[in-house]
């Protein structure tokens, strides 16, 4: 009886921390759709959506609105299944990433010790690298299945271009791992919070995982799944509706938990910078580093937006030749090169 | 050798020094123009709560003129129907009946009058060739309507407020080029 009380109130803890970082992660999608229209429009010297509500806070629940009433269409020489199964699982896979992130410290809820993290496993940052593999399948099938040369064109951009560039994201990962010598976020985060952050070993490695990012996001000037001047709309040519609304969403929490991952891995997770959070209340400490998280993830998908508008889209054999001639062998170089000083040092 | 203008530039095909061929400098300096654009006085007027001043010479909608007693001004004389290129102006004269002195300025007054705003160029003919300084083009543009019937304006969607039983409309309908027409 005793046993099973403890685990109820575990799955209920867990229970509500889930629906509150997906839903919280969607809302700042949500917010981050209307911020790339005003980021855009302040970067172009327009002024950017300001007509819905104060400021134009309510336009991404107009976009919404927008989308659930369009017309829903489906190709008819489209395999329907897997034309649906396309957003979904993109919309999974972007939402399912978050699980492993140390959003803060633990909070102390009237003496019960609840860590601000779902599930802290001990490979934490390879389920995210399956994870995000894994998002890659909603592009290809939503490619496939519409049955355009548009779309399966698109589809099998965003296939090699996100194979291509995992593997330079994962061989600057690696050098990251042999200076922690761990593979738990949280352990991480800890270990940045008592020593200096690890942009400050690994700038290059930073370089490369930051550029991957940008490719494994689809995002300019990486965009090339999408290109609307050469594919029309890329994988995504085909749908309309909510589900067209899945895969542009699906990017946003994408970006927010790139944001996210780049920030807790390089820049010190929910810690917050020159302050020393023991000081303070376990409580109050927990929320100051979620702010602290958050604040970093921001200024993240800011600078993803920032470049968005800089930056003109790479040509596709550029795009080949940066991924496999320029960012691998660098990243094998950083990786030799902190192997090397992890021996010398320790 | 000196060019003409001295604007011209040498077109440099040099090959790529390693700090170009590393784009991340460029790449930089890029951004830094994009982010200094987030500190530029943006030009876009926020249209329906503010608005731009118009020039003096702007020609919108019509408006049929009252004298300061609140009179109608037009005599049904048809010049501004005979100088309207796009024909957009009809009308019908009428003769003002006794007691009618106060409506009318003169014994003779337009009954119907129409202009189509569909036609019309808004050329500004009617008001320089109208004898009585009836018509003139005012400060009111874009009209919208669900019809295409509604854009024929009669007589009492053109007629100017009357200045006596509601002088603030009045005053705000004459706007700028009345005064300029009259004190011509």
């Amino acid at each position: 009886m005793y046993l099973s009380s403890i685990d109820l109130s575990l799955i209920l803890e867990k229970l509500i921390l889930i629906v509150v970082v997906v839903s919280a992660s969607l809302v700042v999608a949500m917010y981050t759709t209307f911020a790339e229209r005003k980021v855009a429009a302040i970067l172009q010297d327009r002024r950017g959506p300001n007509r819905a509500g104060p400021f134009g806070l309510l336009q991404p629940l107009a976009d919404g609105l927008k989308l659930f009433f369009k017309e829903e269409i489906i190709p008819n020489l489209s395999s329907k299944f897997l034309f649906v199964l396309g957003p979904a699982l993109a919309m999974l896979t972007a939402c399912m990433t978050s699980a492993v992130i140390p959003w803060g410290d633990h909070i102390d809820f009237f003496g019960r010790n609840v860590s601000l993290q779902i599930a802290d496993v001990n490979i934490g940052i390879l389920y995210v690298f399956g994870v995000v593999s894994l998002g890659v399948y909603g592009i290809m099938i939503g490619g496939w299945a519409s049955n355009n040369k548009f779309s399966l064109m698109g589809g099998l951009r965003a296939a090699s271009q996100i194979i291509s560039y995992e593997l330079a994201m994962g061989i600057s990962m690696i050098a990251l791992l042999m200076i922690t010598g761990t593979l738990s976020l949280k352990e991480m985060v800890v270990q940045q919070q008592h020593g200096f952050w690890n942009i400050v070993y690994q700038p290059l490695g930073f370089l490369i995982f930051l550029i991957c990012a940008f490719a494994e996001c689809n995002r300019t000037p990486f965009d090339l799944p999408e290109a609307e001047n050469e594919l029309i709309g890329g994988y995504h040519t085909e749908y309309s509706s909510m589900k067209l609304g899945f895969y542009l969403f699906s990017e946003y929490i994408n970006m927010f938990i790139s944001s996210v991952v780049m920030s807790t891995l390089y820049f010190g997770g929910y810690d917050i910078p020159f302050f020393d959070e023991s000081v303070l209340s376990p409580n109050i400490a927990a929320i100051l580093g979620v702010a602290a998280l958050m604040t970093k993830a921001l200024l993240f998908i800011f600078f993803f937006m920032w470049v968005r508008w800089t930056i003109p889209r790479f040509r596709y054999d550029q795009l080949m030749h940066l991924g496999w001639r320029i960012l691998i062998p660098l990243a094998l170089f950083n990786m030799l090169a902190s192997g090397a000083a992890v021996l010398y040092f320790n | 050798m000196s060019t003409l203008t001295n604007r011209a530039k040498a077109v440099d095909r040099s090959p790529m020094s390693f700090m170009e061929k590393m784009y991340l400098p460029a790449i930089a300096k890029g951004m830094m123009i994009t982010f200094s654009h987030i500190f530029k006085k943006k030009p876009t007027i926020n249209y329906p709560e503010k608005q731009r001043p118009f020039s003096p010479v702007f020609r919108g909608l019509q408006i049929l003129n009252r004298d300061e007693e609140g009179r109608e001004n037009c005599t049904a004389c048809g010049l501004c129907a005979v100088a309207c290129p796009a024909e957009a102006i009809t009308m019908e004269g009428a003769e003002r009946l006794p007691g009618e002195e106060h409506l009318y300025r003169e014994e003779k007054y337009a009954a119907k009058y129409e202009i189509n705003m569909l036609r019309c160029i808004f050329c500004g003919l009617c008001e320089e060739a109208c004898p009585k300084d009836a018509i003139y083009l005012s400060e009111t543009f874009a009209p919208a309507d669900y019809q295409r019937k509604q854009f024929v304006y009669n007589k009492q969607e053109l007629l100017i407020p009357h200045p006596k039983e509601n002088p603030e409309a009045y005053q705000q309908a004459l706007g700028n080029r009345a005064n300029k027409a009259t004190t011509n």
